[in-house]
């Protein structure tokens, strides 16, 4: 690997910081847009509303895969997270009834101790990542290293063998979620009933959460097939 | 067979019996009264098949070694001469009766398998004791008859008095027995041997280098297991154990032991002047001492183990004056009456349902609920008097001869100091158990005031080893005196005419006068009630006799005492009697010399290890404990926690990393 | 265009992320900031499979590749994941990772440490509610 790292320190000597290109600025405009969404993300207050911003932090990362010519990965991106990953989510905060509106208290008591970690831990990547690759360029122009074409080639020609390893991950996941979802509603169906009256905050009837799950198993059931259909 | 195979299967068949008890006990509980009865029953006809054969002739001696054992051998050896035989048909007969008797007097008795078990492993040690030819297999015999002492003594372990008094027995048994330990490797090493008949040849050709250190260490054994003074103090305590037990003891097993080792050993202790001086004092102690203490009794079974000490001290006193004929003559008279003696103690102890003789004076018509024990009590009660013509009289005329043969200088080489010692001694002991013997039969059986409670026939298997017992007792004596010499050393142990006139008159004294005083005191009992009954009195004798060893203390304020102004031993003792209730002080004594100081060095051993080893040992725990206490706070369940905690300390590994990898 | 900036960008998402599931008391917030970083790591791998595929010979387009399984490894991790912490709402009425403290040392004789028997008090309220 030296050899080529030593021929790209080279021809990245051309390029400054201070010079950016097109694709440079708009990567860094999405880049900025993502960072923020996914900030809000993390101390929003407003659940569902983190999850929307979810949406806006993983559409803009696939469009910085298009900006990096990985254009197969990116429309998967918008399929699997934006469109079904968050709805998901959704679900699950929709099912554990979650407060709509402001809820105070959606940090712990632990934010600080993250903070400090979060804070550490970014300043050392940054820094480690910059020291490393600040002369490294990527050279976007020619063929596009991520065209549906090609990735479907390496897939099926040189990553077969983990593709279906992968098929049968997905499988045991789906049985996993259709016996947790199952085994929960067997435990769950007598005592709930009564005590249901007596406080608040209590779960709802079992049989009303019961289907959703039920749908939630299938439906992640479905997906991955039918992203290994659009593989 | 030959007569050594016979008499190799006297002590094996015990042993036997033992171990098949022992093992079928709970499983086949069926086979444990055979088991017990049978094979005491077969050795002893073997042992009067050896006794007939051997016929008071030449010793039999039989010698096999086993396997080299360094510079001392040790063989499996028999020496069977007329003293052997005779005593071996005692411990037969003795231990027969006793192990009848004991299926009546347990026959409710869960633990009765052990118990029988442990009574055939204790003949077969007498048994080994008497008929060995060397000194280390009798010694391991003697042991045996330790460790079974213990838990016999022990059998009703509920009662913390048994606990006390078997420990008691094992502990001041042993205490003996390290210094006998001693002698006997001294004599080995002397003689060259460990077989009798050696080291008997080599007393006779002067061949001992110590022979004063070696007796003094021997009767040191002899003491302990004899109960002589000033060892004797467990005997007493041992009555808590059951009245079968105490009858084994004290008539013919280990009690008999050290009298008959003496016996065996004479030559040994004659060799030394002063051992022989110690022998005549520790007899002359042990009798009056025992004597008095007797007389002061409560229990009735402890009248009888004081009795027992003072009849032992008459056998010692007839080997300090080296007659070991007379010895063995009353120790054989005593095994039988005092054999009975117990078992009829125990009979009447169950229908009376009391130990104390004070509450036995305050019941009506208690001989006639046991027709049979008071009719061969009072046989044995004459016997031990030694009333003429019973076989007591004979035995103790013929030590009282023998002493006075010394006393009058008939004999060489025994000092005559040892002779007027046993004598005079002798004739005050003969008054003062004329005199206890007396007031037993009194106390027990012309008591005066409620009726006794009736609980029907007492169980034939105990009755009739009365009167089986009684025989010997009554006859045996009169018979005896003129066949014995035959078996023993041949001197003559017919009763002189001085001293039966003395003896006997004195034993007559003391009756009367006890007689006397329980006539003037016995108007006292009727205005001061006393006494209590086992709560059980339909349960079997040992149930009876347990409870009524476990509430003597509650309700008399003693095990050995009874505030009752109608004794008559409160009268003829007058300001002695406090003192001999609890054996002279002796316990106290031991317990201020030996108990205290060993308690106070364990509670300052046990001061040294909390206080002192146990502070370092916690003040190095201390420090773990803290580190613990703070790495425990840190669990407090929350994940998130945890994960900050552990990528903290990946980040700062990581920068750690990053800053040895660029040089910084 | 510079590696850094996808670099950088990565760290960062991957930096926020860990932030959201170090701080965020809701379970399925928690799940969104694992999802956050595991994009974080996607955009890395194809930030350098595109710089790779490039300099080097023959990469087999392996960042993208994984990029593409770590995408379906989500999935199930988002849809197994969503199903316990449903069925852990239902059983204790509530989906606070922070309210989850059965393995806290003295959770049930009383310790030293005071958080843990009231928490524990909590929990059993709820349980039993």
């Amino acid at each position: 690997m030296s050899p080529t790292y030593a021929t790209l320190t080279t021809a990245a000597d051309t390029h400054g910081f201070l010079s950016p290109t097109g694709v440079e600025i708009v990567f860094l405009l999405v880049g900025l847009v993502t960072f923020g969404a996914a900030l809000v993300t993390v101390t929003t207050r407003q659940l569902v509303h983190a999850a929307l911003w979810l949406v806006v932090t993983l559409g803009g990362l696939a469009v910085e895969y298009l900006l990096l010519t990985a254009e197969f990965i990116a429309w998967v991106q918008v399929l699997i997270y934006v469109g079904s990953v968050v709805v998901l989510l959704l679900f699950g905060l929709m099912l554990t009834r979650a407060p709509i509106g402001r809820s105070p208290d959606a940090d712990s008591g632990n934010r600080w101790a993250a903070l400090t970690v979060a804070v550490a831990s970014a300043a050392t990547l940054v820094w480690v990542v910059v020291d490393a690759f600040r002369t490294t360029w990527i050279d976007l122009d020619g063929p596009a290293a991520g065209s549906t074409r090609v990735t479907g080639e390496s897939l099926f020609q040189n990553w077969v063998l983990p593709f279906e390893a992968l098929s049968v991950l997905l499988l045991a996941a789906l049985v996993g979620a259709i016996v947790l979802s199952r085994k929960a509603k067997a435990e769950s169906s007598s005592p709930s009933v009564n005590s249901r009256a007596e406080t608040g905050s209590s779960p709802s009837a079992p049989d009303s959460r019961n289907h959703p799950i039920g749908r939630n198993g299938s439906s992640e059931g479905t997906e991955p097939a039918e992203q290994e259909g659009a593989r | 067979m030959t007569t050594t195979t016979l008499a190799a299967l006297v002590p094996l068949l015990p042993f036997l019996g033992a171990a098949a008890g022992l093992l079928l006990g709970r499983t086949a509980p069926g086979f444990v009264r055979p088991l017990a009865v049978l094979p005491t029953l077969a050795s002893l006809v073997l042992a009067a098949v050896v006794a007939v054969r051997q016929g008071g002739d030449q010793a039999i001696d039989a010698a096999t070694e086993l396997t080299p054992t360094g510079s001392v051998p040790i063989e499996l050896a028999l020496h069977i001469d007329g003293f052997a035989a005779l005593v071996a048909v005692l411990v037969g007969v003795v231990a027969t009766c006793v192990q009848i008797y004991s299926m009546g007097y347990l026959r409710e008795d869960p633990r009765y398998p052990s118990y029988a078990a442990l009574v055939s492993l204790f003949t077969s040690a007498m048994l080994l004791v008497v008929y060995s030819g060397d000194l280390m297999v009798l010694l391991v015999g003697w042991e045996i008859m330790g460790i079974c002492s213990y838990f016999l003594v022990g059998h009703y372990w509920e009662t913390p008095e048994a606990r006390a008094a078997s420990i008691k027995a094992f502990l001041v048994t042993k205490l003996g027995d390290v210094p006998f330990l001693i002698g006997l490797f001294a004599l080995a090493t002397d003689a060259g041997s460990f077989r009798i008949t050696k080291i008997l040849g080599t007393v006779a050709n002067g061949g001992l280098d110590h022979p004063t250190l070696i007796a003094l260490l021997l009767l040191a054994g002899v003491a302990g297991k004899s109960a002589q003074f000033p060892l004797h103090t467990w005997l007493p305590d041992a009555m808590a154990g059951p009245t079968p037990v105490s009858a084994l003891i004290h008539a013919a097993t280990m009690v008999a032991a050290g009298v008959y080792f003496v016996a065996r050993l004479l030559p040994v202790f004659e060799a030394s002047q002063a051992a022989m001086i110690v022998l005549a004092v520790m007899a002359a102690v042990t009798m009056i001492g025992s004597g008095l203490a007797a007389l002061a009794q409560d229990d009735i079974k402890r009248v009888l183990a004081y009795s027992t000490i003072g009849q032992l001290g008459y056998m010692t006193g007839a080997l300090a004056v080296a007659d070991r004929g007379a010895a063995v003559f009353h120790l054989l008279s005593h095994g039988a009456f005092k054999a009975l003696l117990f078992l009829a103690a125990g009979v009447i102890i169950h229908a009376s349902g009391t130990n104390s003789l004070a509450a036995m004076s305050r019941m009506g018509h208690l001989r006639d609920r046991v027709p049979d024990a008071f009719w061969t009590m009072t046989v044995a009660l004459l016997a031990l008097a030694a009333i003429p013509p019973f076989s007591g009289f004979f035995s103790k005329e013929s030590v009282l001869g023998a002493a006075e043969h010394v006393a009058t200088g008939h004999a060489e080489n025994i000092p005559g100091a040892a002779g007027w010692t046993v004598l005079i001694a002798g004739l005050v002991t003969a008054l003062l158990t004329a005199a206890y013997a007396m007031r037993l039969w009194l106390l027990a059986f012309r008591g005066r005031g409620a009726e006794a409670p009736d609980h029907g026939r007492q169980p034939l298997t105990m009755t009739v080893v009365l009167w089986v017992l009684a025989v010997p007792s009554l006859a045996v004596g009169a018979f005896a005196y003129r066949a014995l010499p035959d078996w023993f050393d041949g001197r003559d142990l017919a009763p002189t005419l001085t001293t039966s006139v003395l003896g006997t008159g004195v034993a007559l004294v003391g009756g009367i006068v006890t007689y006397a005083t329980w006539r003037h005191t016995t108007a006292v009992a009727a205005r001061v009630p006393l006494g209590a009954v086992a709560a059980h009195p339909e349960g079997d004798a040992a149930q009876v006799e347990a409870e009524a060893i476990a509430s003597h203390a509650p309700v008399y304020g003693g095990v050995a005492y009874a505030p009752d102004p109608a004794d008559p031993g409160r009268l003829l003792l007058g300001p002695l009697h406090r003192h001999a209730a609890v054996g002279f002080h002796l316990d106290a004594v031991y317990r201020t010399l030996f108990v205290r100081p060993v308690q106070a060095g364990a509670s300052l051993v046990r001061f040294l290890d909390r206080e002192v080893v146990d502070t370092y040992v916690r003040g190095a725990g201390a420090l773990p404990r803290w580190l613990g206490i703070a790495v425990r706070r840190a669990q407090t369940g929350n994940v998130q926690t945890y994960v900050s905690a552990l990528l903290a300390g990946t980040v700062v590994l990581a920068v750690a990393a990053v800053l040895v990898a660029t040089g910084a | 265009m510079h590696l850094a900036y996808p670099a950088v960008l990565s760290a960062l998402l991957f930096c926020t992320g860990l932030y959201g599931v170090l701080a965020r008391r809701n379970a399925i917030l928690v799940l969104m900031s694992v999802e956050l970083m595991l994009n974080a790591v996607n955009l890395n791998l194809v930030a350098f499979d595109v710089w790779l595929s490039r300099a080097a010979e023959e990469t087999l387009h392996s960042g993208q590749a994984l990029t593409l399984f770590t995408i379906t490894i989500a999935a199930a991790e988002i849809g197994i994941g969503l199903a316990i912490v449903l069925a852990v709402h239902r059983n204790r009425g509530t989906s606070d990772i922070d309210k989850l403290r059965d393995t806290a040392e003295g959770h049930e004789t009383d310790g030293p440490d005071h958080d843990a028997p009231t928490a524990g008090q909590a929990e059993k309220a709820e349980a039993t509610a």
